[in-house]
């Protein structure tokens, strides 16, 4: 499974990604960082093409059991 | 059907144009600068960033749908804490000065220099408006700030051209200090 994932020490909470996202699985949690809902999140990497901090990656997760 | 929200590069775009013909148009800048703080400081977070900003949506706009960016990475040191907060320490300095030199307007110490001030260095003679109408230290603030609009316009443009969209909410001022309240107001809630 591919699944975003975010450096949120370095995200700047612009709000891009979750604009970008087709399955509205990304919040901006308190205006401090995105935060992804791995349940909604197809692992697209529409988010990652187009943050500008370039600190969202979609990376191989586990399957959850 | 589009928002009414998602339109508000077009407010961007025309103020810096009205700016150009009418420098005492500067101050509804204010609104920009004002809005994201209040809407921060009462909890909001960077809603602002996130859904209203003109200036975002505007580099968005050139740099995506008009393809002017180079979509690159940006060199990670932009991002990092140092620079960010470093940059806004000068940006606001330098807005300091500005106000420091309306009031020296306004308090009959200089005269009225009607000049717009490019990247804190270039000043370029900007005397078609008749500010006759109003104080000069209105002038004054009018120059100052439209100075600094369209100084982190220019800005902006450039890191939009290298590196993506909007690359320049990485390091605007505003988006920095917005994100800084809200950990501030928030900091027992971050996980
Ligand atoms: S686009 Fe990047 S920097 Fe902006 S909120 Fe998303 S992860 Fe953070
Ligand atoms: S990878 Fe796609 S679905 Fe997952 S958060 Fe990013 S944009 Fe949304
Ligand atoms: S970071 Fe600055 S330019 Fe970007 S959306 Fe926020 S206020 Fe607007």
């Amino acid at each position: 499974m591919k699944k975003a994932k975010v450096n949120q020490t370095e995200c700047v909470a612009c709000g891009v990604c979750k604009k970008a996202c087709p399955r509205q699985a990304i919040t901006i949690f308190h205006g401090i960082y995105a935060d992804v809902n791995e349940d909604f999140c197809i692992g697209c990497k529409k988010c990652q093409k187009v943050c500008p901090a370039s600190v969202i990656k979609v990376i191989q997760k586990e399957a959850a059991l | 059907m589009k928002k009414w929200n998602e339109y508000l590069w077009i407010f961007s775009a025309v103020y810096l144009t009205l700016g150009f013909f009418n420098i005492l148009f500067a101050w509804i800048g204010l609104i920009c600068m004002l809005t994201p703080l209040l809407l921060s400081i009462v909890g909001k977070g960077k809603i602002y960033c996130n859904s209203y900003c003109g200036r975002g949506q505007l580099f968005e706009f050139l740099g995506g749908r008009l393809k002017l960016s180079a979509n690159r990475n940006i060199p990670a040191f932009i991002r990092s804490k140092w620079f960010r907060y470093g940059f806004l320490t000068f940006f606001m300095t330098m807005f300091g000065v500005m106000v420091f030199s309306t009031y020296l307007v306004f308090n009959g110490t200089n005269n009225l220099q009607e000049v717009v001030t490019l990247l804190w260095t270039i000043q370029l003679p900007w005397n078609w408006t008749n500010t006759a109408a109003v104080s000069p230290w209105v002038a004054q603030f009018a120059f100052g700030f439209y100075s600094v609009m369209l100084t982190s316009t220019i800005l902006g443009l450039l890191t939009m051209f290298l590196f993506k969209p909007r690359s320049w909410c990485v390091y605007c001022p505003m988006g920095t200090m917005t994100q800084g309240i809200s950990m501030l107001k928030y900091r027992g809630k971050v996980k």
